[in-house]
């Protein structure tokens, strides 16, 4: 109504913004069903399995066999919180809000790159809380290594939130994370964040070498000094980034050219 | 008000989802202060049309320019909102972040309580959205709208979910915006909603326009009664000038009048002309917006005034 008055213009960054992700943050600390999936699952599970006396005796490089468990369960939180985090975008478009937000300047760019954040405060929280309860439960690993083990998977985790976004697009529906949660329970396994790869057979371990999560869990496992192929692994991670970030970016602009 | 920059300029725009056309050369000029109710019954194409106002579907054919510009590129600046019937809510915000997450993509936003304060729902702002009812929610999505403070706003059937309370308030806060300059556009299937409410009412059928004009004017269609006879040979241009008679339609040997005074019409074929089998019909709001929007209604005799295609 203001049309002398008023300068109209455009937020900038497209409309990502501090607020947008201080609300959305808060919002996903008050979805309990998120915070028990990414915080408290992988916990629950490094107690079931990591803390082993036995475990907490036998070395695994620099560290014991507790820490190492402890690692590949806060590999498996942090997928979990970031592919949810990426597949909340399809959550939101089957309940119509991505409609709402097209009546605001908010540019499509800019709504994934909050989603993306989004998880990956999300994968931070959950690798920080299986570290806290690691260490309680006595996990042993020097504090430099420990923190680069978090640091590499907090960061090789960005991959599964574009596999969140990838797969968002392509099921679009409300309960999309039902069909993700077992998908990523047997990539965890087919990855070795489960049962260490040289417990399986020739054949499902060298198959397994190929899958998604048996990148991450390797490099963020890596300052152990001990496991598996690095370079492989990295390689690894740069192949499926290129299929996941690919297939979600052309997804994307199939979406917004319908608007 | 002709001569500037309509505040929506549609030209021929045609839209189909594969074999169906749900908006089939629709034009119409909204002019800036205007209060455009938007009639049909469901299906007829109005949120389809709304849609592409608001840049949200692209036409097969046609123009589509709101300010004289993009679209897309008014409703960034915030220049056009929208209440629309589909935009989906987050049931896990309160009503109030849900405002403040919107006002922090507008430059410049109204502030918060005030949105919420002229929405009515600043006593309820802290519920989550999922606890509140349709109607609040409603308001929810009005209060986003009066965020950028628009020069257009879009209702598609807003006042959805609300009770009669809820309406009256949502009216009056639309009335008095409109008083200070704001274009409004609403879509509606309640003809009192549109008679109420709208400077002009345009009708849409099958994805066209079928009638354009005041709400007086289309009430007068709307309303009276219909008067057939069968009279061979009439002489159309006599009974046309009867008073009371706004229609005349003939079809083979039956004439059709339409008037306020069916009386006088009566009285006049029977008594000055051979007419015979003389039928009365009487129409209300509701049967007459169903003449003019049902499939075989005739669509020549709408009043079509400046600015508006029929």
């Amino acid at each position: 109504m203001s049309t002398v008055a008023t300068t109209r213009t455009v937020p900038p960054l497209g409309g990502f913004s501090p607020t947008f992700l201080r609300l959305e943050l808060r919002r996903m600390l008050r979805n309990k069903r998120a915070v028990i999936f990414t915080l408290v699952f992988p916990s629950v599970f490094f107690l079931l399995f990591g803390t082993d006396s036995s475990y907490k005796a036998e070395s695994v490089g620099h560290g014991n066999r507790t820490a190492y468990i402890m690692v590949s369960m806060a590999v498996y939180g942090a997928m979990l919180a970031t592919t949810s985090g990426g597949a909340m975008v399809a959550t939101e478009r089957a309940l119509g809000w991505s409609r709402q937000l097209r009546l605001t300047p908010l540019q499509p760019v800019a709504y994934v790159a909050i989603k993306v954040a989004v998880a990956m405060v999300m994968g931070l929280v959950s690798i920080v809380a299986v570290f806290v309860v690691g260490h309680l439960a006595g996990a042993e690993l020097p504090l430099g290594r420990l923190v680069l083990c978090g640091v590499l998977a907090w960061v090789c985790t960005l991959v599964f939130a574009a596999f969140g976004l990838f797969m968002g697009y392509l099921l679009p529906s409300e309960n999309v994370m039902q069909i993700l949660g077992p998908a990523l329970a047997l990539l965890s396994f087919a990855g070795g964040l489960f049962v260490p790869l040289d417990q399986m057979s020739d054949v499902f371990a060298s198959v397994a070498k190929f899958t998604p999560a048996y990148g991450v869990g390797v490099i963020a496992r890596s300052p152990f000094g001990e496991d598996g192929n690095v370079a492989l692994a990295v390689l690894n991670i740069a192949a499926w980034a290129a299929v996941f970030v690919g297939g979600a970016a052309w997804r994307m602009s199939r979406d917004t050219q319908r608007v | 008000m002709s001569t500037s920059t309509p505040a929506v300029h549609v030209d021929g725009i045609v839209k189909r989802f594969g074999d169906v056309t749900a908006v089939d050369h629709l034009s119409l000029d909204i002019h800036p202060g205007e209060v455009v109710a938007f009639l049909g019954p469901n299906g007829a194409g109005k949120t389809t049309t709304v849609d592409m106002i608001l840049g949200l579907t692209r036409p097969d054919d046609g123009v589509v320019e709101v300010f004289g510009g993009d679209a897309r590129a008014a409703v960034a600046l915030g220049r056009v909102a929208a209440v629309m019937q589909s935009g989906g809510l987050l049931k896990d915000f309160t009503l109030r972040e849900t405002v403040e997450l919107t006002a922090s993509l507008f430059r410049p936003a109204r502030p918060v309580d005030e949105v919420l304060e002229r929405a009515g729902i600043l006593d309820v702002a802290d519920r989550p959205v999922g606890k509140a009812s349709g109607g609040q929610q409603q308001r929810l999505r009005f209060a986003l709208a009066l965020l950028p403070d628009p020069d257009l706003l879009i209702l598609d059937e807003p006042t959805t979910g609300m009770d009669v309370q809820g309406r009256r308030d949502f009216w009056s806060a639309i009335r008095s915006d409109a008083a200070r300059g704001r274009t409004t556009v609403f879509a509606t299937h309640y003809l009192e909603e549109a008679d109420a409410y709208a400077d002009r009412i345009v009708l849409v059928r099958h994805g066209c326009v079928v009638a354009d004009g005041t709400a007086a004017e289309i009430k007068a269609m709307a309303s009276g009664r219909t008067v057939r006879a069968t009279l061979p040979d009439a002489d159309v241009a006599s009974l046309a000038r009867l008073a009371g008679v706004d229609a005349v339609d003939v079809r083979g040997d039956s004439v059709i009048l339409h008037g306020s005074d069916s009386d006088a019409i009566a009285r006049h074929l029977l008594g000055h002309t051979d007419a015979r089998d003389l039928e009365i019909t009487s129409r209300n709001l509701e049967e007459a917006f169903v003449a003019l929007t049902a499939d075989d209604a005739p669509t020549t005799d709408a009043p079509t005034p400046e600015g508006a295609h029929a």
